[in-house]
């Protein structure tokens, strides 16, 4: 199916369990246990062999030598693979280091050899046996270090006169903000179960995207695409480290190859910071010139991130193009080559850490001005985009976010004075940002079959990763074909299944439904045309199919045999004449020690305007999600680079906190009704980036309000405030 | 983790004994460190003793007035136990202000005196770390030193003692008892227990090879006003930046230990009779020669800003 005009009325818009606030299908397989994680996988049959990586311990250079002596005779091993053993070897299309390092180096904790032994810990022992020598070479560690050589670049994107506004703006801003590398840090580290069947390879994982994985697997191996199957049917948190093929996939199909056996292998926790992906630290300039009316007459704003060769710059600067108004802009991104880990996408790439220091720069520019940070806001909303007013916003109410939340949250009652609300021994402030996330779409197919139980089975290589994404396809299929929502089965991510969107960018829940969405219009025709219904006329209720007088269980239609179609949503121009983007205030209440300078969040409201939402559970859930992660890069989450020699130092859970319960109060989420025709036939968009976007940004100006600090860099920690509170010495 | 034997000990001196016999063991009580740091071969005990049979696990009164807290007492009976709630405030307080409810289950009380630093190099067994490896050099020291000790420091380690409880049991003038390999006890007053890192930063207690805490014994109640404040980057679970153990009497005078900022708890007598004339003065004796690095400076205005909060508090 093709969406390619604005969508009309659909048998979705009836709402009877689309936008219902369903409890996950999948919740009870979940706090059972029943449900099966990658490492979980057990087949008693097979003479399974467990896998553990061995890391580079330098960031940059080659392998001077590798002893495996010692782990080869190690009780139980049962293989050891390097570089040399696998031969050559591809790269991933999505990967930019390669996965299995060797002779070259190029980042710390690059896997460079798996051993496989018969247990697990027999695999971990033997693979501390491994003895490896460097030719250690000089690497680039250090963003600040680099930043200084990287200007303007031809990708700028300039819209009027940036410099000649800006000089002549009465009231300007120009401000440095920094932000910090970042982890995942998901519950459930990379894990995968490989085995071969003849030259035939099969992958259980945990993976966002199944078919980026198979061609990536296929690429990298150097295997024919078909030849590869990827089973990730249950994912415990990605955030963007599962999008792409990791070194846990190779390394267990490699060793699985070399061991003649199915091979089990999970990343240890301390490979998590170094050995994956990370959301790169940047450093944000921003300038912003507006007039005494408070109109945005010019704003410009430039990020500086780093990467590996070839790697890609963290996009911080994207949502400046559209969020404000204002005649003359220029938006710019600066890449440095950096030596550490590769950088790539984590939750909100681009916008989250865009927004901590764009929202900031907002808050500070209002002051400079004497206006409220929401009137503002309010001021600079614009409904069109501003780099090409042709192109108008498909729906935009970041203004009715921000009113909505002024109220709910008490917004009238703060004091802009920074410093003045005491409670006791804390200082007590309030903070707004505004939150933006563009609204991406993706292809995305399903099969749906109808049996002759009357029970709807949807199969799509969609994943969940802990999103929700077995529950509103289910709701989608449910509402499509008139079945109370028991009567769908959910069989998810499986590459043996028609190819989606899957779960990344918060395309997921939009694409995938409407995908489910474009398989149920095909199945209601054949349904009808098996029951000698017209299709236009008839009604899908009630495990019936309906027209006048006449009514024929929908079982009725499956009973010679099941009914299989498949169908495939796909996007057409409408994101090229109408921005689509997604919307959010974002509120926060944070007291501050006035004696150690502690932040602890007290309160924290986000109102989203976000198409439809197609269950209002599992959206708070992503969303209360979302702001609890804002928390964590607002006020604690940060990999500590060692730039003598090239790593991130704190790579364990102890190290890299993030927020536990005791950090996170009471939030509350509101959704503002909206349906957005241009988005899809779901008419929905995706909030799971966008609880993220804008956060952080509230936290820091909560904390401006509470103690008059202005903290540029993050994550605000005690220690950049402790020496400008009063009454320090 | 490396392969290892195993025995169960059958009395504190056979234990001490069987340790004194193998260069490579260890006793293992709680496990909750040990077995971490086993699994990351930052230890590599080739032999383990496991001592949770051996009962020590009562906390008995003294004839002195005082408490006997067995060597095998959970950290979670600890803090619960209605006399320490009483007249030791402070040792309950500090120990529910670290880890988890299903760590201090398992933790015990020796175990927790002897957990080792929480320097994120030491955890990297790639990495150069004196404490570690003997010799190979202070990784922290021009590195990532954001959670390090700034006094009682030495060139060739800055590392903290990570433990809540030892902090309080400093402030309570605790003494540890020990059994020897040759059945000879001894009691070693907590302020002795624990080492500066000097130019040996793997040696961290006075004990010798063998030695075997029975219990740890805290002197009769001294009253006064028993707090503990934990100042971290996150409200719970996480390891103190500074920590500050205070009994403060009516009259303002009183005692102070502080964590996060030493190789041990960190008392300075000394100080503490300046206590009367405020958090700055005391402060300053309490942190007198502290040598910060660039990224952990922050910690000395932060201990006496802490202290100052104690003692408002205390006062109120
Ligand atoms: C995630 C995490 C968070 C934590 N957070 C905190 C925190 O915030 N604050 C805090 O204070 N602590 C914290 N801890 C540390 C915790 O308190 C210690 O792990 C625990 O107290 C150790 O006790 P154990 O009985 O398990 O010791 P074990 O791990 O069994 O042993 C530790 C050491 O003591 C030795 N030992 C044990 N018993 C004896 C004995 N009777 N005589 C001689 N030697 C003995 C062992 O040989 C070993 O070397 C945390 C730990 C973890 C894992
Ligand atoms: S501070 Fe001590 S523990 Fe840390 S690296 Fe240096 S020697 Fe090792």
């Amino acid at each position: 199916m093709k969406f390619d005009k604005p969508e009309t009325t659909n048998p979705i818009d009836q709402l009877k369990v689309v936008g219902q606030p369903v409890n996950r299908v999948d919740g009870p397989l979940k706090v059972t246990g029943a449900a099966t994680y990658a490492y979980e996988w057990h087949d008693p049959h097979a003479r399974l062999a467990y896998g553990y990586p061995v890391g580079s311990t330098i960031a940059k250079g080659r392998i001077a030598s590798m002893d495996l002596s010692r782990a080869r005779t190690a009780p139980g091993v049962v293989a050891i693979v390097t570089a040399k053993e696998a031969g050559q070897l591809g790269k991933g299309s999505r990967n930019t280091a390669t996965l299995l390092g060797g002779p070259e180096v190029e980042h710390y904790h690059q896997a460079i050899a798996v051993v496989v032994a018969e247990t697990f810990e027999q695999a971990r022992a033997a693979a501390a046996l491994v003895h490896v020598t460097y030719e250690e070479a000089e690497g680039r560690f250090d963003l600040t270090a680099e930043k200084d050589g990287l200007g303007p670049t031809e990708s700028d994107v300039k819209v009027g006169e940036f410099e000649t506004a800006f000089a002549e703006a009465a009231v300007r801003l120009d401000e440095t903000y920094t932000t910090p590398d970042q982890s995942h840090a998901m519950m459930e580290p990379h894990a995968s179960l490989a085995a071969w069947d003849g030259d035939k390879l099969t992958i259980w994982t945990s993976n966002q995207m199944i078919a980026w994985s198979v061609g990536d697997v296929a690429k990298t191996l150097k295997i024919p695409p078909a030849n590869v199957r990827v089973i990730s049917p249950y994912i415990g948190g990605g955030f963007g480290s599962k999008l792409f093929v990791r070194s846990d996939m190779i390394l267990a199909a490699l060793g699985s190859r070399a061991a003649g056996r199915p091979v089990k292998i999970a990343l240890p926790r301390p490979f998590l910071m170094n050995n994956t992906t990370h959301r790169p630290a940047t450093i944000q300039r921003i300038r912003i010139g507006a007039g005494r009316d408070g109109r945005i007459t010019a704003i410009a704003h430039e990020g500086w991130s780093g990467n590996l060769p070839d790697g890609d710059p963290e996009n911080a600067v994207d949502q400046t193009k559209l969020l404000y108004a204002g005649a003359h802009r220029l938006t710019g991104n600066r890449l440095a080559t950096l030596d550490l880990p590769e950088g790539n996408a984590m939750r909100a790439p681009g916008e989250a850490p865009g927004l901590m220091a764009l929202e900031i720069a907002m808050d500070e520019m209002a002051e400079r001005l004497g206006l409220d940070p929401i009137e503002f806001r309010v001021i600079n909303d614009t409904q069109v985009d501003p780099g090409n007013p042709a192109r108008p916003f498909s729906h935009r109410q970041l203004v009715e976010c921000l009113r909505v939340g002024a109220g709910r949250f008490g917004w009238a009652a703060r004091d802009a004075r920074p410093g003045t609300a005491r409670d006791g021994r804390w200082l007590k402030g309030i903070g707004v940002a505004a939150g933006f996330r563009n609204n991406l779409t993706m292809k995305s197919g399903a099969r749906v079959r109808l049996d002759r139980r009357g029970v709807v089975t949807v199969e799509t290589d969609m994943t969940d990763i802990g999103t929700g994404s077995y529950t509103i396809i289910a709701q989608t299929a449910a509402e499509m074909m008139g079945l109370p929502i028991e009567r769908i089965s959910v069989r998810l991510g499986d590459s043996s299944f028609p190819v989606s969107a899957g779960s990344g960018g918060q395309w997921g829940a939009n694409s995938a439904t409407a995908g489910v969405y474009a398989a149920c219009v095909k199945l209601r025709e054949t349904v009808a045309q098996r029951l000698g219904f017209n299709s236009k006329d008839a009604v899908f209720a009630d495990g019936e199919v309906r027209s006048g007088d006449r009514r024929v269980s929908l079982a009725q239609a499956a009973s010679d045999g099941e009914l299989v179609v498949e169908d495939t949503i796909e996007f057409g121009n409408l994101k090229k004449t109408h921005q689509q983007s997604t919307f959010a205030a974002h509120f926060v209440e944070v007291a501050v020690d006035a004696a150690t300078a502690e932040t602890r969040v007290r309160r924290m409201l986000s109102v989203c305007a976000a198409g439809r939402i197609l269950n209002p559970k599992t959206a708070r859930s992503q969303v209360i999600g979302a702001m609890t992660m804002g928390v964590g890069g607002a006020l604690m989450e940060e990999l500590a680079v060692d730039t003598r020699r090239g790593f991130f130092v704190n790579h364990d859970l102890a190290g890299y906190e993030v927020p536990v319960h005791a950090d996170i109060p009471h939030q509350e989420v509101i959704f503002l009704d909206e349906v957005d025709p241009m988005s899809s036939p779901m008419k929905a968009k995706g909030v799971g980036e966008l609880g993220l976007c804008g956060v952080g940004a509230a936290v820091a100006n909560a904390v401006y309000n509470a103690t008059g600090i202005r903290v540029r860099s993050y994550p605000i920690t005690l220690d950049k405030l402790i020496t400008q509170l009063p009454g320090a010495s | 983790m490396r392969a290892f034997t195993y025995e169960r000990a059958t009395s504190p001196v056979q234990a001490a004994a069987a340790a004194a016999a193998n260069p490579d063991a260890k006793f293992i009580a709680g496990g909750t460190n040990l077995l971490d740091l086993m699994k990351l071969e930052i230890e590599t005990p080739a032999h383990l003793i496991d001592v949770n049979g051996l009962g020590l696990d009562t906390i008995e009164a003294t004839s002195e007035g005082g408490l006997r807290i067995g060597a095998l007492v959970r950290n979670t009976d600890l803090a619960a136990d209605e006399r320490v709630r009483r007249d030791y405030g402070v040792l309950s307080r500090a120990i529910l202000a670290g880890a988890s409810g299903q760590l201090r289950n398992r933790a015990t009380t020796a175990g927790n005196l002897l957990q080792r630093t929480r320097c994120p190099y030491f955890y990297d067994t790639a990495q150069p770390c004196n404490k570690r490896q003997p010799g190979s050099g202070c990784s922290a020291i021009g590195g990532f030193s954001r959670q390090l000790g700034i006094v009682g420091t030495s060139e060739a380690c800055i590392a903290t003692n990570p433990s809540d409880m030892a902090v309080a049991m400093r402030v309570l003038d605790a003494t540890v008892e020990t059994v020897k390999p040759d059945a000879t006890t001894r009691r070693i007053p907590v302020a002795e227990f624990h080492r500066l890192p000097g130019d040996t930063p793997q040696i961290e207690t006075v004990l010798e090879r063998g030695e075997f805490i029975t219990a740890v014994t805290l002197p009769a109640p001294v009253g006064g006003k028993h707090l503990y404040r934990k100042v971290r980057d996150r409200a719970s679970y996480a390891f103190a930046l500074v920590s500050v153990a205070a009994v403060i009497q009516q009259d303002g005078t009183g005692r102070i230990a502080v964590g996060g900022v030493a190789h041990k708890p960190w008392r300075v007598e000394a100080a503490e009779s300046e206590l009367p004339r405020g958090a700055k003065v005391a402060a300053e004796r309490l942190l007198a020669g502290a040598t910060p690095t660039h990224e952990n400076a922050f910690k000395v205005p932060l201990v006496e800003r802490t202290l100052g909060s104690v003692l408002d508090e205390a006062r109120s």
